[in-house]
């Protein structure tokens, strides 16, 4: 009787532990779902097909797709881009929906696993120069809508040539490591203690956008750094991503939330002109973002960027006699060449010719972006609000390294601005542009 | 405030911002000449006012063609082994065509990609215009050395070909004046003879224009010798520049055919 009692009290305790387990895990799972409701986009009933895939064209905009996935000159998502790194080339994938050659045998799971999960249909580990890292964020149903829309697209017969990743990198089973170290899967979790609309933000810069990719500095095994979105020298690429959360880089905390947007959209506002890969994004990507979006994004970037007063000055070291001749020299090289569109002081021109003056892309520490901006010139992203933007000459044709070091290390310190002197070698280096 | 009442009367003042100011000037209905000394005064008040106007960055093409400019002058330039031929009065479609080619990597040349990666259709077809309708810059004949077998066998290819070997005269296509035709087809005089020959060895190795389905000038490239090419880049550079292409000069059907990965693009309007 007393056995049987103590049975009775041993499984009612088991059955309640069970109910409370159950319990929390429903109120866990209740609470995430109603809390993932904020991030993403409306579902769409998929007998609403055309809306569907309108909003899976959008959400492919925001993650720039077509960015990697079509080569130059070639068919839109048919793949067969070459991104350069110091693994190896890759060579991107079609993901028309061809049934041999593309994505056309898929199933919305399938595609799940590769977005989220970093898996290919067949097991193999996709390597991350495809950003599941950040990728992983994106909802599911997100996941589904893009995937709606790919497979709605005109179907490419195309075959890509395979990567060229020498050993040991090209032996996948390696990933396994590689991801225990670096990658864990799982949607964005929002914040409860922001707004819908930081929220909003955080799930676009982190997922989809997948900001992290460049802006973010990556580790000798190319995994990105702890310090998410602090700036890091682009892989394959001779450009830096400038930090978004210092205020001496690109961070915004002193920018207002419609001037960020102008710059997302647009390319260009009074202060500052995206050059360089952003430019490609803002042209690609960014300048068909809905104002709602690009504003939570803006809310978003300027919530991460530091504030002023938390930062050290920069403290330049004093110069010889030697340096000042180099200086002048500088000057009269900017006299020359630059000051017929930027100003006698560095002014600029609002909107068209950015001011050097103060500008934090010339006086940041990495000075490679002026440099490249020196050597190959160029126009900023060509969108709907400047169509016809005025554009920056090339100079590596004209200027040797010595008077671009001259003329960068000037600029980077007339006017009030202040920065480290930068060296020939600086320079020379600069020249090769990583990327096909 | 009386100022401000004579421009009301004579002259619509715009401003725009970051173009510092422009303004357009209507006639009055009364004396042109009154008219016009108000004008003037407005003028001289308004740069009193805005300094910075004759400082103001000009909204014109020549402004925003500066990246081209600096490298595309007058003449054809040769600089630390790179060649940078004129394209001012070139044909539109050609242009547009090559910087379309630049950028999507259809033809090779870095720095063109790069300077023009964030272009729309829609702009690089503005800018083709606006250097097309510019005056083809003075040339000099170049003078060489030239046997009058040598010539004679220019002058073949040139006027007639050699249809047995399916050589197109150069003239069919590039016109009886060698001026081009219009759009799509360049002119062959006003060239230096090592920018001729370097282009004549760019399209026999199919290195010039990549990924071309019907790539008509590598083939006919392809069946010319190396005499054959000397010749006509020598006769060529040597020719004084005739004028601009001749508008109602099309292109024959036949060769239109054959050349359609050039003659047929979509363009924006």
């Amino acid at each position: 009787m007393s056995n049987h009692r103590a049975y009775l009290s041993v499984y009612s305790k088991l059955l309640f532990k069970a109910v409370i387990l159950v319990c929390v895990v429903w109120a866990l799972l209740a609470s995430h779902c109603a809390i993932s409701g904020t991030v993403g986009y409306p579902s769409v009933s998929s007998a609403d097909l055309d809306t569907l895939q309108q909003q899976g064209a959008y959400l492919v905009r925001a993650g720039n797709c077509m960015g990697c996935h079509t080569a130059k000159g070639g068919k839109p998502f048919a793949g067969g881009r070459r991104i350069t790194t110091s693994f190896g080339v890759f060579v991107t994938p079609n993901i028309t929906p061809h049934e041999t050659t593309g994505i056309g045998n898929w199933s919305e799971t399938d595609f799940w696993l590769a977005l989220h999960e970093g898996k290919s249909r067949d097991g193999r580990l996709l390597y991350p120069s495809f950003p599941y890292t950040e990728y992983t964020k994106v909802t599911r149903r997100d996941a589904n809508t893009i995937f709606a829309y790919l497979q709605s697209l005109p179907a490419v017969d195309q075959i890509n040539p395979p990567h060229e990743i020498p050993f040991p990198y090209n032996f996948r089973p390696l990933l396994y490591i590689w991801r225990a170290l670096y990658f864990k899967a799982g949607e964005y979790v929002p914040d409860p203690s922001q707004s819908v609309e930081w929220n909003q933000g955080a799930y676009l810069v982190q997922g989809l956008g997948h900001c992290n990719a460049c802006h973010t500095q990556r580790n000798i095994l190319g995994a990105n750094a702890e310090d998410a979105l602090a700036g890091g020298q682009i892989m394959g690429m001779n450009w830096y991503a400038p930090s978004l959360l210092s205020h001496i880089e690109a961070g915004s905390s002193d920018w207002s939330v419609n001037e960020i947007v102008e710059l997302l959209s647009t390319g260009i506002t009074g202060r500052a002109v995206a050059s360089g890969p952003m430019a490609t994004v803002i042209r690609q990507s960014l300048q068909y973002l809905s104002k709602e979006d690009l504003q939570a994004i803006a809310v978003y970037l300027q919530s991460i960027s530091d504030d002023k007063k938390n930062y050290a000055s920069v403290t330049v070291p004093s110069v010889s006699m030697e340096a000042n001749d180099n200086l002048m020299s500088g000057k009269q090289l900017y006299q020359t060449y630059c000051q017929e569109c930027h100003g006698s002081s560095g002014e600029g021109e609002p909107g068209i010719y950015p001011r050097l003056a103060g500008n934090r892309s010339v006086t940041m520490t990495s000075p490679l972006n002026t440099i490249r901006s020196i050597l190959d010139g160029g126009y900023p992203a060509v969108t709907e609000e400047n169509p016809r933007p005025y554009g920056m000459p090339p100079f590596q044709q004209i200027l040797h390294d010595k008077e671009i070091a001259f003329l960068v290390s000037f600029i980077r310190n007339a006017w009030g601005n202040s920065a480290n002197r930068v060296t020939e070698y600086d320079v020379e280096r600069s020249r090769s542009i990583g990327i096909e | 405030m009386h100022l401000q009442v004579q421009a009301d009367s004579y002259a619509s003042i715009f401003y725009k911002s970051g173009h510092g100011l422009s303004f357009v000037l209507r006639k009055p209905s009364g004396s042109s000449k009154a008219g016009m000394m108000y004008s003037i005064l407005i003028v001289c008040a308004l740069s009193f006012l805005f300094p910075n106007l004759a400082d103001a960055v000009p909204d014109t093409m020549a402004e925003r063609v500066k990246p081209c400019t600096i490298c595309h002058g007058k003449e054809d330039r040769a600089e630390q082994h790179v060649y940078y031929p004129r394209i001012d009065g070139k044909p539109w479609g050609y242009l547009f065509n090559q910087l379309r080619n630049f950028r999507d990597g259809r033809r090779h040349y870095q720095p063109m990609a790069i300077l023009l990666e964030n272009m729309s259709d829609g702009y690089l077809m503005e800018i083709a215009r606006y250097f097309s309708e510019l005056d083809l810059p003075d040339f000099q004949p170049e003078r060489h050395m030239m046997q009058s077998g040598e010539i004679d066998l220019a002058e073949q290819l040139i006027y007639s070909g050699y249809p047995d070997r399916n050589i197109p005269a150069c003239s069919n296509c590039h016109g009886q004046t060698l001026m081009g035709t219009i759009p799509f087809i360049p002119g062959l005089l006003g060239l230096p003879r090592t920018y001729l020959t370097a282009q004549f060895g760019s399209w026999r190795s199919s290195g010039l224009v990549r990924g071309q389905v019907s790539d008509c000038m590598s083939e006919i490239a392809k069946k010319l010798t190396d005499q054959e090419i000397n010749a006509v880049a020598k006769w060529l550079a040597a020719q004084i520049v005739n004028g601009k292409p001749d508008p109602s000069v099309a292109l024959l059907p036949e060769l239109a055919q054959r050349c359609s990965s050039i003659v047929k693009v979509e363009y924006p309007e």
